[in-house]
C-alpha cells in the first residue's frame, strides 16, 4: 500500500490519522483490488490482529464501488475497525522491510502500539510449549538411549573382539537401515491390533496394566506420544552407543584388575574407576542424539499424533500448509540457533574430527 | 562366557543380569527390522500374526507397479549421481584438510560437517529459497546439488579418518625417487584411501537413497523417489507394498553394510591398524 | 599423465551430466495435480485415458487442498502443476492472492450459464458438485447413526471417529450439533465467540478423533475397524460400497456441499494445453461419464440426461439427500481460512 505507507510515514500514531490517509488507503485498496494484492495484504495484517484480513478484503471488495468522498466517512462506514489507532499502527508496522514481529510472535510475544513486547493471548499461545515439548522429547529419548545403550557398550568392548563383531553387526545393521523403512516398520508394527499390542497381549503386559488400572482394554499405540518416543529411541539408540563403545574400547582392563587387587569392592571400583573414564563417550553419544533429535520431522508426522508434532512439524505446517513463510523462517531460525549452541558445545567438548560413522 | 570363578554371589548376578539386559537390548534393535520382513510376504492386507497365508503379491506390485518402479529408478539415478559428485568433492575436501599448513582447519571442518547436523527441514527451506532464484526447483541437477551438500560430510570423515592414519613419508618417498605429486598421488596416496572413499561413497549413496525431507521441498510433482513414494504411502493409505518396499531396502542396506565391514577390515589389514 | 586426462576426461563427463538443459520433465506434458485416491481414479479413467488417446500426456500429482504450496509456486516461479482441481475456499483463496490465472470462458468455448455455480469465481470453472457426509461401516454397527448429533454421542456410540484435519466443515458441523440452526452457521462463525464455541464442541470428542488428511484414508479407517464412523467425501464412501463391496452406510444428515473445480496456475507454461483439456473435461458425455467411476453430481446442466439413473439417487444432488444439506460458504473460508486454520492447528498441537 504505496500511498498510505507514504502518507502515515510522519504520522504519530495517537489518534486516528485524517482524511489524506484515509483517500490515499482507499486508492490502495481499489488498486490492490484490481491487481488482486488485497487479500495478501490483509494476510500479512492479519497475523497481527487476527481478523484483519476479511476487514481488508471485504473493505476492498466495496471501496470499488464509492467513486467520491469523503473517504474517511465511506471507509469507516463500511468498517469501523478502520477507526482504531492500531490498526493504523499495525499497518505502520508491517510497512517496515525488517520485522521482529515473527521471531516475537514463535516465541508467543507481540509487539503492543505502544512499543513494550508483551505475551499474547491464551488461545494463540502454542510455541513456547511446542519448543518445551521438542527439548522435553529429546532429552527422553537421549536419556533412554543412554540407560539402554551404556550396558551394551560395556558388554561389546569386554567381550572378546570375535564375539563383539558379532554382536556389533546387530547394532550396525540398524543403523545402516533407512531411517524411513524404520519409521515404517514402527508405524505397522504399532497400528491397532498390529504385533506390539499382539505381543503385550502375549506376554501379558495388557492384563497386567489393565489391573493396575493404567489402561482399559487393549492398548491403542499408534499416533501416541509413546510410539514416537519408541520409535525415536529405536532410531536414535546406535548413535548414542557406538561413541560410548569406541571411548570403552581403549580402556584398559589393568586399571579394573588394580582397583579390584587394592581392594576395592566390584561396584565401588567401577563407579570410581572404571565410570569416569567413559563420560567423554557419555558426552559425544548424549549431544549427538539430542542435537539430532531436535530435529526430528518424520518419525513423529508418521508415528506420532498431532501433540507429538516437533519445532520441525510445525515449520513444515506454517511452510506448506498455512503458508506463513516468515513464521516457517522464525522458527527454523529458532530451531537452528539450538543446534549451533549445542554443534559448538560438541565441537568444543569432542571435537569434530573424532566424529566416527560405523 | 560364564562369570569368572573367584566372582562372588553379587558379581555372579550382575554378570547374567547383565547378559540378560543386552540381550533384551539388542532384541529390541534388530526385532522391528526382522519383523516387518514376513508381514511382505502376508497373503492379505494385515499387518498381524499369525497370517492365514503366504504370497509374493506385494513384491509383484512393487516390482511391476509403474509408480513403484519409475519411484525405484529415479533414487538410483539420483542415489548414483549423487554419490560420484559427493566422493569427488569429499575426498578432494579432506585431502585439503589433513595438510599441516591449512589456517582455520577446525572452523572449516566443522562447516563441512554441518548439513549432517543442522535439521534438514532448515537446509530444506534454504534451498527451496535459494533454488526458487536459480530457476532450479524441480530438477533433477538441483536434487543431486542438494542431495550432494547433505552426503558430503559422511566422505570428508571418512577419508579424514582414512587419512589420519595415513603414513606421509610414503609420498615423500614417492616424491624422491622421482614421480611427480600427480603419479604419487594416483600411484600411493589414492589406493591407500580407496578403502575410506569407498566407505565414504556408500554412505553417500545410502544418505540420498533415504532422504525424504529435501525431496518433499524442492522435487517437483513427477520427481517422486522411493522414499517420498514411501512417506506418502504411510501418511495416507498404507498398502502391504510398503512392507515389500521396506524390505527390499533392508536387503540393500544389509549388503552395502557388509561390503563396507570388509573394507574396513581389509584397510586396517593393509595400513598394519590393530 | 595418461590417468589424469583420464580422470579429466571424468570429470568433463560428470559435468555435462548437470549441463543438460534443465529438465527431464519438459516437453508437451500436462500435470494435473488433483486429490488422489478413488477421485483422481474416476478423472483417470473419465477424463485423462481419452484424453492421453488423442495423442495427449498427463501427468498426475496429489495434493489435499494446499494453496500454500500453489502460491509458493507462483512466486518462486517455479510452476510445475497446470491444472490444480480446487475446492472452493482454496479456489477463492488462491484467486484473491494471485495464485490462479483469470479464466476467459470465451477461450474455453463452453457456455458459462450451463455451469452449475459458475458465476461465483472468476479463476475456475466448476466440474462437480460433492458433499462432505459421514459414514459407518453396518457390519460392526447394526443401529448406526442417523443424524449430525451423534457424530459428537459419545455416550450412545463410544469408539473414535475419523474426521478431516482441516477446520473446515468441522467447525459448521460442530456448531450445528451444538444446536445453532444451519443456516445461521456463518454468522455464528464469523464472531470469535462463535468460533470459541465450536472449538469447546470438537473438545468433547477431541480424545477420540482420528484425522485423516488424505480423502482416501477416510473409508481406509473405516474398513481397518480403527473409526467406528468417519467423515468423508460422499463418492469415497460410494466407490467404497460400490467397487470394494464395503458394507457402508453414508449419513446424508447435514452433508455440506460444495464444488470442485478446475483452476490454471498463474504464469504457467502450458496455458493453452490447459485450456484445451478443460475444455475437453467440461463437455456433457465427459462428464457425465465421470458418475460411472465416483458419485459425484456434475456440474455442467447438460450432463444431466446423460447419467445413469441407477446412479443418480447416490449423488448428493439427489432429492432425499439434499433435505437437510447446507452449502459451505466459500467467501467465508477464503476470507477467514487462514486464521482458522492456524487456531486449529494451535488447537490440535495442545
Amino acid at each position: 500500500m504505496p500511498l498510505t505507507v507514504a502518507m502515515i510515514a510522519d504520522w504519530d500514531g495517537k489518534d486516528v490519522p485524517g482524511e489524506e490517509a484515509f483517500a490515499a488507503l482507499a486508492a490502495d485498496l481499489k488498486a490492490a483490488q484490481k491487481t488482486r494484492q488485497a487479500a495478501l495484504i490483509g494476510k500479512r495484517l492479519n497475523y497481527e490482529i487476527p481478523t484483519l484480513k476479511s476487514k481488508v478484503t471485504v473493505t476492498a471488495r466495496k471501496i470499488e464501488k464509492v467513486e467520491t468522498g469523503p473517504w474517511k466517512e465511506a471507509v469507516i462506514a463500511i468498517d469501523p475497525v478502520w477507526n482504531q489507532v492500531e490498526t493504523w499502527a499495525t499497518i505502520k508496522r508491517a510497512s517496515s522491510a525488517y520485522t521482529p514481529f515473527y521471531l516475537l510472535s514463535v516465541l508467543d510475544l507481540k509487539q503492543e502500539t505502544s512499543g513494550s513486547i508483551v505475551q499474547v493471548e491464551d488461545n494463540r499461545k502454542i510455541y513456547r510449549g511446542i519448543l518445551w515439548r521438542t527439548l522435553g522429547i529429546s532429552f527422553l529419548v537421549t536419556l533412554l538411549t543412554l540407560v539402554l545403550g551404556y550396558p551394551v557398550a560395556y558388554m561389546l568392548a569386554t567381550l572378546p573382539t570375535r564375539s563383539a563383531n558379532i554382536l556389533l553387526i546387530l547394532v550396525l545393521l540398524p543403523f545402516w537401515t533407512s531411517l524411513l523403512v524404520r519409521t515404517t516398520a514402527w508405524s505397522i508394527l504399532l497400528q491397532d491390533g498390529g504385533v506390539v499390542t499382539q505381543l503385550m497381549h502375549v506376554t501379558g503386559i495388557t492384563w497386567l496394566l489393565n489391573l493396575v488400572g493404567v489402561l482399559d482394554g487393549e492398548p491403542s499405540l499408534y499416533k501416541t506420544r509413546f510410539s514416537t518416543v519408541l520409535a525415536m529411541t529405536h532410531i536414535q539408540l546406535p548413535f548414542t552407543l557406538l561413541p560410548i563403545y569406541s571411548v570403552m574400547k581403549t580402556i584398559s582392563p589393568s586399571y579394573m584388575r588394580a582397583a579390584r587387587s587394592l581392594g576395592a569392592k566390584p561396584a565401588y571400583a567401577y563407579w570410581k574407576v572404571y565410570m569416569p573414564q567413559t563420560l567423554p563417550g557419555v558426552a559425544a553419544g548424549c549431544l549427538l542424539t539430542f542435537i539430532l533429535c531436535l530435529g526430528y520431522y518424520i518419525t513423529p508426522a508418521l508415528v506420532g499424533g498431532p501433540t507429538d508434532n516437533m519445532i520441525a512439524g510445525f515449520i513444515d505446517s506454517a511452510m506448506n500448509s498455512e503458508g506463513n513463510w516468515g513464521r516457517a523462517s522464525a522458527l527454523g531460525v529458532v530451531l537452528l540457533a539450538a543446534t549451533l549452541i549445542l554443534y559448538y558445545v560438541y565441537n568444543k567438548l569432542v571435537g569434530i574430527d573424532k566424529m566416527k560413522l560405523g | 562366557m560364564a562369570a569368572p570363578p573367584y566372582a562372588t554371589r553379587s558379581e555372579v548376578v550382575a554378570h547374567y543380569g547383565l547378559r540378560v539386559y543386552v540381550g533384551l537390548v539388542l532384541l529390541f534393535l534388530i526385532a522391528p527390522i526382522l519383523a516387518i520382513m514376513p508381514l511382505s510376504f502376508n497373503s492379505e492386507t494385515f499387518f498381524s500374526y499369525p497370517m492365514p497365508g503366504y504370497s509374493l503379491r506385494w513384491y509383484d506390485d512393487f516390482f511391476t507397479n509403474n509408480r513403484w518402479q519409475s519411484a525405484l529408478r529415479l533414487s538410483l539415478v539420483l542415489a548414483f549421481l549423487t554419490t560420484l559428485l559427493s566422493t569427488t568433492l569429499g575426498t578432494l575436501a579432506a585431502l585439503g584438510l589433513v595438510r599441516g599448513n591449512l589456517p582455520w582447519r577446525a572452523t572449516i571442518m566443522a562447516v563441512l560437517i554441518s548439513p549432517m547436523v543442522v535439521p534438514i527441514i532448515i537446509s530444506a527451506i534454504g534451498m527451496f529459497f535459494f533454488y526458487a532464484k536459480l530457476n532450479m526447483l524441480g530438477t533433477l541437477p538441483g536434487l543431486v546439488l542438494a542431495h550432494t551438500a547433505l552426503a558430503t560430510p559422511f566422505v570428508v570423515i571418512t577419508v579424514t579418518a582414512t587419512l589420519s592414519s595415513f603414513d606421509k613419508t610414503l609420498m615423500r618417498a614417492g616424491e624422491s625417487l622421482g614421480a611427480s605429486p600427480t603419479w604419487v598421488f594416483f600411484k600411493v596416496v589414492l589406493p591407500l584411501i580407496l578403502p575410506g572413499m569407498i566407505s565414504g561413497a556408500l554412505f553417500a549413496f545410502v544418505t540420498s537413497f533415504d532422504e525424504v525431507i529435501a525431496v518433499l521441498f524442492i522435487a517437483g510433482p513427477e520427481q517422486r523417489t522411493l522414499p517420498r513414494q514411501m512417506f506418502s504411502g504411510i501418511r495416507e493409505l498404507i498398502s502391504p507394498t510398503i512392507t515389500a518396499a521396506a524390505s527390499v531396502l533392508i536387503v540393500i542396506s544389509t549388503l552395502l553394510l557388509v561390503a563396507v565391514e570388509l573394507l574396513r577390515r581389509r584397510s586396517e589389514r593393509l595400513r598394519g591398524v590393530r | 599423465m595418461k590417468h589424469v586426462t583420464k580422470f579429466m576426461a571424468a570429470a568433463a563427463l560428470g559435468a555435462s551430466m548437470f549441463a543438460i538443459a534443465p529438465v527431464a520433465s519438459a516437453g508437451d506434458e500436462l500435470t494435473i495435480v488433483s486429490w488422489g485416491g478413488a477421485y483422481s481414479e474416476s478423472q483417470r479413467k473419465a477424463f485423462y485415458e481419452p484424453y492421453n488417446a488423442a495423442g495427449n500426456k498427463v501427468t498426475e500429482a496429489e495434493y489435499n487442498g494446499e494453496v500454500a504450496k500453489i502460491k509458493a509456486m507462483v512466486e518462486a516461479n517455479a510452476v510445475t502443476w497446470d491444472v490444480i482441481d480446487v475446492d472452493t475456499p482454496t479456489g477463492l483463496q488462491g484467486c484473491a492472492e494471485g495464485a490462479l490465472e483469470t479464466i476467459d470462458w470465451a477461450k474455453l468455448g463452453l457456455d458459462k450459464s450451463k455451469f452449475i455455480g459458475a458465476e461465483l469465481m472468476d479463476c475456475a470453472i466448476p466440474n462437480i458438485v460433492y458433499g462432505t457426509v459421514f459414514g459407518y461401516d453396518t457390519s460392526k454397527l447394526a443401529e448406526g447413526p442417523t443424524s449430525l448429533i451423534d457424530l459428537f454421542d459419545m455416550a450412545k456410540f463410544p469408539g473414535k471417529r475419523g474426521l478431516w484435519k482441516n477446520p473446515q466443515v468441522n467447525l459448521e458441523w460442530a456448531l450445528i450439533a451444538d444446536g445453532v440452526p444451519s443456516a445461521d452457521v456463518y454468522k455464528v462463525l464469523g464472531t470469535p465467540e462463535g468460533v470459541d464455541r465450536a472449538f469447546k464442541k470438537l473438545d468433547t470428542i477431541k480424545k477420540d478423533i482420528v484425522w485423516w488428511e488424505a480423502g482416501a484414508q477416510a473409508p481406509q479407517l473405516l474398513a481397518d475397524g480403527q473409526v467406528v464412523m468417519t467423515s468423508a467425501w460422499n463418492g469415497r464412501l460410494q466407490t467404497a460400497i460400490d467397487a470394494d463391496g464395503k458394507p457402508f452406510k453414508i449419513v446424508w444428515d447435514n452433508q455440506a456441499l460444495d464444488w470442485d473445480w478446475w483452476a490454471i496456475t498463474k504464469n504457467t507454461p502450458k496455458l493453452e494445453e490447459a485450456y484445451r483439456f478443460i475444455a475437453f473435461a467440461s463437455q456433457p458425455e465427459m462428464m457425465a461419464n465421470q458418475t460411472k467411476f465416483i458419485a459425484y453430481g456434475p456440474s455442467n446442466k447438460d450432463a444431466v440426461p446423460n447419467i445413469d439413473p441407477k446412479t443418480l439417487p447416490n449423488l448428493p444432488t439427489a432429492p432425499d439427500n439434499l433435505k437437510t444439506a447446507w452449502q459451505l460458504d466459500p467467501q467465508f473460508w477464503a476470507d477467514n481460512g487462514d486464521q482458522l486454520k492456524e487456531r486449529f492447528n494451535a488447537w490440535l498441537a495442545q
